[in-house]
This record gives structure tokens, C-alpha cells and sequence, in this order.
């Protein structure tokens, strides 16, 4: 928890103002040093210190033209603490989509560390990094050695045993370079999911584009609610932007489970799309003896909640990236269901 | 760099297979990773081989890669054993073109066998999905899952105990299931919103319903038709159902033969239909309410040909079922319709209708009858129908 406060002062510190300086002014013996702008264009790096996005690799500390960032509502695993930063390279900068993704140049990079208390001890477990080449993004996993020293590709993934914070001992997955791509498909390509203006803060966009790394902060930005302060929000805005986060990526057409007709995206307002009154597709014994997706008031009945409360493999939703029962998501999205009108 | 731009050239010049290699991937520890890992490296055109030997492994894999055979032993050989998997929602994911899978098998992989989704011309060549436990509904839903892809060929293939479709090809075209064998799953063969299907030379049995053509609403893709069942045994589909409730063929009665609800232009023509004893061809609508205006919930120019069947709906489950075998004489003749959208069927076909009037309201309205619908107007139009040529030359050695 300490590690994380720290993390978070050091982010609102290289917020505040030019990164180089600030950190220059509080850590007068460490320089900051360039990104290797070759390891995030071609080959497969097998170190994480290879791209040097991190001065320090253990505290996560960035290096120049890296960025951490938080989202409004991020997505659940197992409750992992996540440091994610974006990497842009010196003189390019991101362009708004409306309220959708951010625009990253080619060169540039999304890092993502996820961290657990082992035993006690704050530990980094594997960070995934997306790299956008001229032929598009990579998705590639690595994974922290016992030393915390550094992370090693690890192409095929790999399983490891930990507790989380909500105490229960899991299979940890680190997802293979293809599972990757089977939450960051879309069309055939694979393509960020988490920066999207609409669950960004303004503050944050408003800092980026002041630096001159965001060419504008689009009126659609932060929309989704924070989800620590979720109770305070809409209950339907943050039962749907929870779906979004945690679902959409697959459950929208043109992704890996587009088959299903389902479409969880936050802007998708068609009531069957979203699964009220729709019955499933290729559900098998996920449907767990259930009709229909959602049905109103009736979170018991509904196949979105059953899958969601399954920590089984074929049952349990989301397939992929947790092996626990988010039990604060299924809260908020059961009583989303409740409070809907039969 | 110059040595860089000859190979690209050479590359370009020549057939990939002249480059491809070989990955050999054996059982024992560490194979989880060692399969994955090559299914990740493998170039277009790589063979990656698996050494005959059971292979235990606790998370599905995933091929993305264009173009590459994955080759077993031999059905009975080479076993992915997925009894402990901890993961993921197949046991194989393919999602890239011109995949060849052949001759292995999987064993309990937790939800689906092998899905392969928008991967253009696959060929699925004597492959094996069982669930030991023979059935239960908590088996995975499909055995072998072709989807939103075009060009699909399942041939030799064997499939046991799925919860839901042993053999399931959903909204594809170009399609081709032969010399395959669906044994104790709830639908044996279906295919689900697809078009231009040939389902031929398989053999359905002790499947709730030996082999399925179905169109549904609200799917990405719909329209199925096109679709050609022939010279199939349909043998003894009496297994009660097992579906877990709310799936669409949790409906299916124990002792459907052939089944077709919805889609445009089916052939049913030269199988062997025994032992079904609900029915052993039905030709419906879609039975439930729906919204989608896109959707046509009727089956349209079906035609029944000439088959073989031995009995008809000898101890059908059906609403009613007494009376009905009462009036019919003790069994219900073999194909049953329920009077909604257009059905043909050659001379002599012996049937029954329910002879409803609308779809989607339920049987109340049903008034039983004989069958009476037109011959055929013609030859039907195969052009077009089945898996692509060249999927063929992929299924030597």
C-alpha cells in the first residue's frame, strides 16, 4: 500500500510539470534517460529493461516521455494493483477520438504492471506492454524474475500461485501472446482498450495536451464514473461503464465474441444488444438453466450474472484475466438488473 | 541488407512451403509451453507435429498464425488431455486462415473442444473431442466450433458427450461435415446460420438429435440456406436431453432424426433414418418470439427427398403423444412438419403436419393431419454448396 501511495505522488509529480525537471529538483542524482526507440519498433525484446521505459524498473519510476495514467473505471484482476503508463516518443504527441480511444503515434507504447502483496511483500508479477509498429500493435507478456530485478518475455505465458488482496490463493495466468489478442482483436488487428477519452479524467488529458502530447481534450472525456466513487454515481453509469471496461472489449462486433450478438459497449443503446430479454447463443452450461441475458429485476434469472458470480472455467465471464469472482462488479451490476423495470 | 533483400526476394519468388519447417512438440513436462510457444512462432506454411502420448495441459491453447498444420499421431494417438484445465474457454482457439488440423484428439477441455472463429478455409481431418464421462451437462457446449468463417471442412472426425453440438458450424459459408461420427452429444451435427452446407456420409447416433439446420434471430449473421443433408446414417438419437435449460437446443425432443427450423433451402436426401423416435425428419419455424425485423422465422423450399427410414415416431416426445398415437395408428409417420413456411417432398413420403397457421404461438393452435405438400418443382440447385476444392488436396498423408 505504501509503494502505491509513493506511486501516485511520483505520477501527480510528473504531472505537475516538466517531468525532467521535477524529478531532477526532488532526485538530484538520478537522469532520466531516453526510451529505446528501437526495441519498441521491431523485434521481440526479452528483457523489459530492453525498452527502457523505466528508470528505476523495481519502484516503476518512468523515463522520458513515459507517462502514468489511471482509468475511471479499470478492469478487474483478481485485484491485481496496475500501473499503467504510456509511452510517447520525443516530439509526437496523441490525437482524441471523441469520446473512444486516444490516437498513440507509431513508436509509441501502453505499459501495464501488475502487482500483488506475496507474502507480505510488494511484489510486481508481470507487466504487459503494447508496442505500435508501422505494421501495427504488438501485444507482448513478461514476467517478473524472483529478484524483481527485471521482467523476461514470456511468449507462452505462465502460471503462478498467489493470494489476493481478497484473500483467496489462485492459479495466477499470465496471459500467452495470443490471449493478448483475443481481448485487444478487433477486425483482425490488435488495438489498445483502456485510454479512451470517455474514462480518462480531464484532468489528466487537460495536463497531456498543456504538455503537448494531446492535441486536444475532447468534450466527451470522463465519462464513465470513478469507480471507487461509484456508489455516489448513477447506478446505471456505472453498472454500464463496468461493462464496458470489463466486457466490451470481446462483446462488441468485430471482436472475439462478436458471434454472440451481444454488444456491452457503453455507447450501444439498443436494450436487446445489451442483452435484456436476449437468449443465448453459444452459452452451453453457461447459461446455467437461464433464458435470457438480462431480465429485468431479476438478477437471479439472468445468464449476465450467473457467469459473472462462476469463478469456473466454462462458466465463469470474463474468459480470460481473472480466476476470482470481482465481487464489487457483480454487486453493482445485480443491482443495475434489480432496479430495472420488469 | 543485401543479403536481407535477396531472401525477401527469394521469399517473394518462390512457394512458402519451400521454407517451411518443422516443429516437433513431445509430451511430458513442460509441454504446455512448448506447444503454445510453437503454435506462437510458427511461420506461415510450418508443420508443428505432436509426438504420439498424452499430452496434460491446464489452459486452452490459441494459433494466429496463418497457414500452419497442426499434425498428431492419430486420433487415438496424440490426446490433449484438458481434465485439469484451469482455463480460457476452449481447449484450441484458432483465429487466423488456412489452418490444417489433423489427426489428434482432445479430451475434457472445460468448455469448447476446437473453436475456430473467422479462420477461412479450415480443414478439421480425423480429429477427436470426447468428454470421458459420456453424457453430462456439464460437458462443454461443441466438440468442433467453426465460426463467422468461410470455407469449412470437417472430415473423419469424431465426437462424444458435448452438452450441446458434438459437430457445430455457426454463421459460416462454404461448408463441407463428412465421414464423421457424432455419438451421445444433445445435437450430433448442426449447423447454425450457415450457408451453402453439405452435410454428407456421417454418421449421427445415440445424440438427442442426430443432425440439425438452423437459423436463429439476433445473430451478427443470418440467412442460413443453402444447405444439402445426404446419405447420412441416422441411427437411434434417444438420448435424453442433457442440454443445460436456456440454450436453444435444451428444446430439442430425444428422438429427433434430422431437424431444420427456419433457413431457406434444404435438402434432406438419400439418408438412412432409424430408430428416431420423436420424429425422424422435422421441418418447423422458430418456436420462440422475436424482434428482429431482419429475421425470417420460417423454413422455405425444403425439400424432402428420397431416404431410407426405418419406422417413424414410434414413442415420440411430444405434447399429446397418447392421442396422437392413437390416431395415427400407433406411430406417427417419419416426417413431421408443422405447416409453416414451404416444404416439398418426393412422392410417397409418408408425414404429418400440425398444420399451423402462425409462427411463434405456440401448439394450441395445432390440427394434426396427414402430410400433403407438392413433389419437388425440380432438380435442386447444389451450385455453389459445400467447402472449397482446394481444402481437399489438404487432407493426403
Amino acid at each position: 500500500m505504501k509503494r502505491a501511495t509513493s506511486l501516485l505522488l511520483a505520477a501527480s509529480l510528473a504531472l505537475a510539470g516538466s517531468v525532467v525537471a521535477r524529478a531532477e529538483f526532488f532526485q538530484p542524482l538520478t537522469v532520466l534517460e531516453q526510451v529505446d526507440d528501437e526495441a519498441v519498433l521491431q523485434g521481440m525484446p526479452r528483457l523489459l529493461s530492453d525498452y527502457g521505459f523505466f528508470n528505476s524498473l523495481s519502484a516503476q519510476t518512468p523515463n522520458i516521455g513515459v507517462t502514468p495514467y489511471r482509468l475511471n473505471t479499470p478492469l478487474f484482476s483478481d485485484g491485481a494493483d496496475k500501473h499503467r503508463f504510456v509511452y510517447l516518443p520525443e516530439g509526437t504527441r496523441m490525437a482524441a477520438q471523441g469520446e473512444g480511444l486516444l490516437d498513440i503515434p507509431v513508436g509509441g507504447a501502453l505499459i501495464k504492471t501488475f502487482s500483488f502483496d506475496v507474502d507480505g511483500q510488494y511484489r510486481h508479477i508481470e507487466t504487459r506492454v503494447l508496442l505500435h509498429r508501422a505494421d501495427g500493435w504488438l501485444a507482448l507478456p513478461y514476467l517478473w524474475n524472483e529478484e524483481q530485478s527485471d521482467a523476461q518475455l514470456a511468449i507462452a505465458g505462465a502460471r503462478l500461485n498467489l493470494t489476493t488482496p481478497a484473500g483467496e490463493a489462485i492459479s495466477y495466468r499470465v496471459p500467452n501472446k495470443n490471449q493478448c489478442k483475443e481481448c485487444h482483436g478487433l477486425d483482425g488487428a490488435v488495438v489498445p482498450i483502456g485510454p479512451k477519452a470517455r474514462n480518462l479524467s480531464h484532468d489528466w488529458l487537460g495536463e497531456m495536451a498543456r504538455l503537448g502530447r494531446l492535441d486536444t481534450v475532447p468534450a466527451e472525456a470522463n465519462q464513465l464514473p470513478l469507480w471507487e466513487a461509484r456508489e455516489s454515481a448513477n447506478l446505471t453509469a456505472a453498472a454500464r461503464g463496468y461493462l464496458d471496461v470489463n466486457c466490451a472489449h470481446c462483446h462488441r462486433p468485430g471482436a472475439t465474441a462478436s458471434n454472440s450478438g451481444l454488444d456491452l459497449r457503453w455507447e450501444q443503446q439498443s436494450p436487446e444488444a445489451i442483452g435484456i430479454g436476449k437468449r443465448p447463443v453459444a452459452a452451453g452450461r453457461g447459461a446455467g438453466g437461464h433464458l435470457f441475458d438480462i431480465v429485468p429485476g431479476s438478477p437471479d434469472a439472468s445468464i449476465l450474472v450467473y457467469r459473472m458470480a462462476s469463478p469456473e472455467p466454462g462458466i465463469a465471464m470474463p474468459e480470460l484475466g481473472k480466476a476470482t469472482v470481482d465481487e464489487e462488479g457483480l454487486d453493482i451490476v445485480r443491482r443495475w438488473i434489480e432496479e430495472m423495470a420488469p | 541488407m543485401t543479403i536481407r533483400l535477396t531472401l525477401a526476394a527469394v521469399l517473394l519468388a518462390t512457394a512458402a512451403p519451400a521454407l517451411a519447417a518443422t516443429h516437433n512438440v513431445a509430451p511430458g513436462e513442460g509441454a504446455q509451453e512448448a506447444l503454445q510457444e510453437a503454435l506462437i512462432l510458427a511461420e506461415p506454411g510450418d508443420e508443428i507435429v505432436l509426438a504420439a502420448g498424452r499430452y496434460v495441459l491446464t489452459d486452452g491453447l490459441s494459433l494466429d498464425v496463418d497457414g500452419v498444420t497442426l499434425r498428431g499421431a492419430g486420433m487415438d494417438g496424440t490426446v490433449l488431455d484438458f481434465t485439469t484445465q484451469a482455463g480460457s474457454g476452449e481447449g484450441l482457439l484458432v483465429t487466423s486462415d488456412n489452418v490444417t488440423l489433423r489427426d489428434f484428439a482432445l479430451e475434457n477441455p472445460k468448455g469448447d473442444g476446437i473453436k475456430s472463429k473467422g479462420a477461412d478455409n479450415i480443414v478439421y481431418h480425423r480429429i477427436r473431442v470426447t468428454w470421458t464421462r459420456g453424457p453430462h451437462p456439464e460437458n462443454g457446449a461443441y466438440g468442433i466450433y467453426p465460426v463467422e468463417s468461410d470455407g469449412v471442412l470437417v472430415d473423419g472426425a469424431k465426437v462424444t458427450g458435448a452438452s450441446d453440438a458434438g459437430i457445430y458450424v455457426g454463421q459460416s459459408n462454404h461448408i463441407t461435415v463428412r465421414n464423421s461420427i457424432a455419438e451421445a452429444n444433445v445435437a450430433g451435427i448442426e449447423i447454425e446460420n450457415s450457408r451453402n452446407a453439405l452435410v454428407e456420409h456421417n454418421v449421427a447416433t445415440r445424440n438427442t438429435g442426430g443432425i440439425l439446420v438452423f437459423d436463429l434471430p439476433d445473430l451478427p449473421v443470418m440467412g442460413g440456406g443453402n444447405v444439402v443433408v445426404a446419405n447420412n446414417l441416422v441411427v437411434a438419437n434417444d438420448t435424453p436431453n442433457f442440454a443445460p435449460p436456456g440454450n436453444i437446443v435444451a428444446g430439442v425432443r430425444r428422438g429427433t432424426g434430422i431437424l431444420v427450423m427456419a433457413n431457406d433451402k434444404v435438402l434432406i436426401e438419400n439418408n438412412i433414418l432409424s430408430q428416431n423416435p420423436t420424429a425422424p425428419v422435422m421441418v418447423i419455424a422458430y418456436t420462440q418470439p422475436f424482434e428482429d425485423e431482419r429475421y425470417n422465422p420460417l423454413p422455405r423450399e425444403v425439400v424432402v427427398g428420397a431416404n431410407r427410414y426405418d419406422g417413424g415416431g414410434y414413442d415420440p416426445q411430444l405434447d399429446g403423444a397418447d392421442m396422437l398415437l392413437a390416431a395415427f395408428g400407433g406411430e406417427l409417420p417419419p416426417v413431421l412438419w408443422d405447416g409453416l413456411g414451404s416444404l416439398a417432398a418426393v412422392e410417397g413420403t409418408a408425414g404429418w403436419s400440425l398444420n399451423l397457421t402462425e409462427a411463434g404461438k405456440g401448439l394450441d393452435a395445432a390440427q394434426p393431419g396427414p402430410l400433403s405438400v407438392a413433389a419437388p418443382a425440380g432438380e435442386f440447385d447444389r451450385s455453389g454448396i459445400g467447402a472449397p476444392a482446394a481444402l481437399e488436396e489438404r487432407l493426403g498423408g
